[in-house]
């Protein structure tokens, strides 16, 4: 038949995200752990420091430090956490399948999944960095700006493959969650996200956190914030490193991919709830 | 011209042969339909001619393509509603069909689809809040929005209630008619006489019967099926066994009941009844009938199946 001219991919790619954000905000508990999750830290690290000085001699709030670890915090479990279940779990139900028996091309369902990611990561971290802000008195140059998106938008995207990576590698759509938080968490504390190591950490702690891409990205993305970096807040060699993850987590989430749940041909357990 | 050609398909899963030597061909604008038992490779079959699995050997051509090498423009043309497949249970029905449709070249109007698999009302309520039956609906919904050429139908009406059916067989008769190429999978054989140009049989992964309904309806009204039991009887004593090989039919015991499908039914009758009053016994239960199609099918497949107390279904 002629007269069939498909859909422009950059069309379809804007719905894909836009369809994403809509199953992502109509699962409460998504959000609730992307997006109150890491503002309730916020409030925790805002009660723990109160008039601890980080900075003697000079009039910086607390918060300064630890506001952009815990906004990277957020952008990251709305990528790599959320990415890696969602995906991991819609396979199992099935939904993975029927996608895939569609003509969208599979490029665009993984470009929505990443953009998705982006967007919601983005919503994360700007509101921890307005509470920021406003309750907890932190400031940024205005010229530091650009350098901050730049990294962000790096971050994201590197942490939104890995989530695709993950959930290539996640047997089932239960063991996901599982896998990311153990996989998260205890790279999280070695990467300057709860807690600072910067002043004199072991050695082999700093290693291990370097061979992570989260160090490099709240690394670089914090660069943008402290009061005493007088260099460029642009950290190419942070940017590069997430790079290579990025691509690795590509890689990985290309070869391995599974459109077919993990349990027989069909969408066995279907209809279970999420997470 | 051909929509669908499959020849000499063999597909394993390890050591399961799950498609073995098969081969057919279903016209454009033509209702298919495989009838078997579970586990006879239906769903294999469908599933490598949607593109969603893998062959082992053989030659399949859809649409002039190879489903296992076709990429989108192969799947803008095709519906499928698979056996099972999950729903994004945030969306409502109407933004499930908007959403998929919106993947198709061309596609059909949501309010029409929603009328054709009778959601009209349920648009707006989320899929988890679907009954079975409905959710298949929205199933077949999903199927039908790209406006496809060729329908693959994996068990479409399973779950439905038996007005639901109907409406189904309606809106699948509607399709045809509209020049829609449908394969079709059942264990129905009232749907399958209802809705199919033609169909294969299929048992472990061969076709053991091929035809349009009206000759498989044919074997139904040509033969006679006679059933009774003998309580007392060895049914693998040489007499017995010298006895039943002389009647016309072929005779098969199931559940302890004998049954001889036979197109001579007079003379299979008087001998068995000359038997048993020879030795002074009775025909217990003795009933003669026409089989009904499910008995044809039964027959068909029978083999493997349903045949209980030893013997085959074939000649004993
Ligand atoms: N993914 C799989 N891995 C291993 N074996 C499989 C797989 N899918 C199917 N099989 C086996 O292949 C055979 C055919 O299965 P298939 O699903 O094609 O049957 P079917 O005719 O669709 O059955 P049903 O009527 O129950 O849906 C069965 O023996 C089944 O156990
Ligand atoms: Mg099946």
């Amino acid at each position: 038949m002629s007269d069939r001219t498909s859909p422009s991919a950059v069309a379809l790619l804007f719905r894909q995200v836009g369809y994403q954000n809509r199953l992502f905000i109509r699962t409460p508990i998504a959000a609730m752990f992307t997006l109150v999750f890491p503002l309730i830290f916020l409030v925790l690290f805002g009660a723990i420091f109160e008039g601890v000085d980080l900075a003697p001699g000079e009039e910086v709030s607390p918060a300064q430090f630890y506001a952009p670890g815990l906004a990277v915090f957020a952008a990251v479990s709305a990528t790599y956490t959320n990415v890696g279940i969602g995906v991991a779990i819609y396979r199992d139900e099935g939904v993975l399948k029927r996608i895939r028996g569609t003509p969208l091309p599979r490029w665009i369902y993984m470009g929505g999944v990443v953009g998705s990611g982006v967007a919601i990561a983005a919503g994360g971290a700007v509101v921890m960095l307005a509470v920021g802000f406003l309750v907890y008195g932190i400031e940024m140059d205005a010229d530091r700006i650009l350098p901050a998106l730049v990294t962000f938008v790096v971050g994201v995207a590197t942490f939104s493959l890995l989530g695709l990576a993950l959930a290539a590698v996640a047997p089932s759509g239960q063991s996901a969650p599982a896998l990311a938080n153990a996989t998260l968490l205890p790279v999280a504390f070695v990467s300057n996200v709860f807690i600072s190591v910067r002043n004199e950490p072991p050695a082999w702690l700093d290693l291990l956190g370097d061979i992570f891409p989260l160090k490099a990205f709240s690394d670089a993305f914090f660069a943008a914030f402290d009061p005493f970096e007088e260099a460029s807040a642009y950290k190419p060699w942070l940017l590069l490193w997430m790079g290579v993850w990025a691509l690795a987590g590509a890689m990985v989430a290309v070869r391995k991919f599974r459109w077919e749940p993990s349990t027989g041909a069909g969408g066995g357990g279907g209809r279970r709830g999420r997470r | 011209m051909f929509a669908v050609t499959v020849n000499d398909l063999t597909k394993s899963y390890g050591f399961v042969k799950a498609v073995n030597g098969l081969s057919f061909t279903i016209e454009e604008g033509e209702v298919f339909a495989l009838l078997g038992p579970n586990g006879a490779g239906k769903s294999t079959v469908v599933e490598i001619l949607e593109g969603h699995r893998t062959r082992d050997t053989g030659e399949v051509r859809v649409l002039g393509r190879d489903p296992g090498t076709a990429g989108q423009e192969y799947r803008d043309r095709i519906g499928i509603v698979l056996q099972e497949a999950g729903i994004e249970r945030e969306l409502t029905v109407r933004e499930a069909l908007v959403h998929y449709g919106a993947c198709y070249s061309r596609r059909r109007p949501v309010d029409e689809v929603l009328d054709l698999v009778g959601l009209n009302g349920l648009g707006d309520r989320r899929t988890h809040r679907l009954s079975g039956g409905q959710r298949r609906r929205v199933d077949l919904a999903l199927g039908l929005i790209g406006d496809p050429e060729v329908l693959f139908l994996d068990e479409p009406t399973t779950g439905f209630d038996p007005s639901a059916r109907r409406h189904a067989w309606e809106m699948i008769e509607g399709l045809k008619a509209l020049g829609t190429t449908i394969l079709l999978t059942s264990h129905y054989m009232d749907e399958v006489q209802v809705l199919a140009d033609r169909v294969a049989v299929l048992v472990e992964g061969r076709i053991v019967s091929e035809g349009t309904p009206a000759e498989l309806r044919g074997r139904a009204e040509s033969e006679t099926m006679i059933r009774f039991r003998f309580p007392e009887v060895d049914p693998s004593s040489g007499p017995v066994v010298d006895m039943l090989g002389g009647l016309v039919g072929r005779t098969s015991l199931r559940n302890g009941v004998f049954e001889v499908c036979t197109v001579d039914p007079t003379t299979d009758l008087s001998l068995l009844t000359g038997w048993a009053l020879e030795r002074g016994g009775q025909l217990e239960g003795l009933e003669v009938t026409t089989p009904t199609l499910e008995d044809v099918y039964l027959d068909l497949i029978g083999d493997s199946h349903g045949a209980a107390g030893g013997a085959g279904s074939r000649d004993v």
